[in-house]
């Protein structure tokens, strides 16, 4: 029997599920801005707990960073499922004719657009109070930028696993944060690298092949693991 | 040919095939590792350069290899149970999650008392201990997230997806030390193939060993997954009757 729902193309689709995601993420701001909050808030933490000295600080800044990223993207995945799932959007976006593939692929795109894109952006004003060295700016922006989209497709995984228990943030950590490792190894190591004076296109290609299989497969993994929390 | 392994699927019958096969496996380890450990540890050679202190690989190199491939045999139970729904292969997986996570611990620590001597420090951030440390917080995280279901056949398919989700950490374990070259030193050629630098009074006792630590983690998953069977079976007729058996065997003892 024939569907008689209209189906999209997947472009279409693609633009749909983006439009929709953007425009909830301008509904409610503080989804945004938290995790960014928590961003300098934690870094800014370091020297106060370690000490202010320039050398010392810039010697643990592209860690620092890295980390307080990660913990940053982990913190603010919560906002991806938790409301559509609560308001049943979840379902209906699970029950829709269209690829589930692509819809979830532009929800993570989307949620990275107003979480993990800002974050990028504002490395280079924790750079400077951190004491990054000069050369150390572009590298970590640039691993950055192809390191948060993994971060995030790896905690969409996590937090699709978890969004049906009631009280799953310290859960979700246990689960993300070990499968994150690589991306934080090889993205600390292209600032490393480079602040050394050594080529960071290599590291820059490991991170971008982390990403390539990362969205191949992650969206088939949320996608299964939705089906379970939804059920 | 291939009826007994079908018969493996059915809780029931892994349950009658590993009453009669149990006798055989416990004969068969403590065998191994009663040789294993005295030839390893009262014959073997000191080594030219660590002396005594090698003989932690008796317990070191096995735990690592049982700690990685029980990882790969709770992800092929994962996989089955995600395609064919075996109910078998589930519990087979839910009870390898704390076995595998123990030996990675093992490995870990047994790893650490090894480097101690031999490197000056316990603990080294090296790129195969740290993956070995993921290992571990992946077991963790598997078996944490099952525990946090309430209802036992969503925390089956979540912890399946975890799982085969961590697999992908598997190959970075396996190449880390080709891409991070660090302290750690390769694998030595404990193999019958390479005829390396080790005497084989050295690592023939490895061998039984291995072995034997491969039949404690059996026997830990079997005895184990016999429990988990009676406990999700505690319903059915056989269980029951097995039961009463058990409870009329007693009495006569009595």
């Amino acid at each position: 029997m024939k569907s008689q729902r209209r189906t999209l193309n997947t472009t279409a689709c693609l633009c749909a599920g983006l439009q929709r995601e953007l425009l909830l993420a301008l509904r409610s701001p503080g989804n945004t801005i938290n995790p960014l909050m928590f961003f300098i808030i934690a870094v800014s933490l370091f020297p106060l707990g370690g000490g202010a000295d320039t050398a010392y600080l810039s010697s643990i800044a592209p860690g620092v960073i890295w980390v307080t990223a990660l913990l940053a993207v982990m913190l603010s995945m919560e906002s991806l499922f938790r409301s559509d799932y609560e308001d049943g959007s979840l379902e209906q976006l699970l029950l829709s004719p269209q690829p589930l593939y692509f819809q979830l692929l532009a929800k993570v795109f989307g949620h990275w657009l107003v979480t993990g894109l800002p974050l990028v952006l504002l490395t280079p004003l924790l750079g400077l109070m951190l004491s990054l060295p000069v050369a150390g700016y572009m590298p970590l922006m640039l691993g950055l930028l192809l390191g948060t989209p993994t971060l995030n497709l790896i905690g969409a995984i996590g937090m699709a696993l978890t969004v049906g228990l009631s009280r799953s943030g310290l859960l979700l950590a246990v689960l993300v944060l070990p499968l994150s490792i690589p991306v934080l190894v090889f993205g600390a190591g292209v600032v490393d690298a480079a602040l050394n004076g050594l080529p960071v296109a290599g590291l820059l290609a490991v991170l971008g092949a982390i990403l390539a299989l990362a969205l191949s497969l992650a969206p088939l993994a949320i996608g299964a693991a939705l089906r379970i929390s939804v059920n | 040919m291939w009826q007994w392994f079908y018969k493996l699927g059915s809780p029931r019958h892994f349950y009658d095939m590993t009453t009669a096969f149990l006798p055989w496996l416990y004969g068969i380890t403590f065998f191994l590792l009663i040789v294993g450990l005295v030839w390893g540890l009262g014959f073997a050679p000191p080594d030219y350069q660590m002396g005594d202190n090698y003989r932690i690989i008796y317990i070191h190199v096995p735990s690592a290899s049982i700690a990685i491939g029980g990882y790969v045999m709770m992800a092929c139970m994962a996989a089955m149970h995600m395609i064919w729904k075996i109910k078998m292969a589930d519990i087979v997986a839910k009870v390898t999650a704390p076995v595998g996570g123990m030996f990675c611990a093992l490995c870990l620590f047994s790893g650490s008392f090894w480097g101690k001597p031999t490197w000056g420090t316990y603990w080294i951030w090296d790129a195969r201990i740290t993956s070995t440390l993921i290992l571990l917080f992946i077991y963790v995280g598997v078996a944490a997230l099952r525990s946090a279901y309430d209802s036992e056949s969503s925390g089956a398919k979540a912890a399946s997806v975890l799982t085969l989700v961590g697999v992908v950490n598997l190959p970075i374990i396996r190449y880390s030390v080709d891409w991070w070259n660090t302290l750690h030193q390769s694998a030595s050629n404990l193999s019958l193939r390479v005829e390396g630098t080790n005497p084989p009074e050295i690592w023939i006792p490895a061998f039984f060993m291995g072995f034997a630590l491969f039949g404690i983690f059996l026997l830990a998953v079997i005895l184990r997954s016999r429990n988990e069977i009676l406990v999700r079976e505690k319903r059915t007729q056989w269980v029951q009757d097995l039961l009463d058996r058990d409870v009329q065997e007693g009495l006569q003892r009595a």
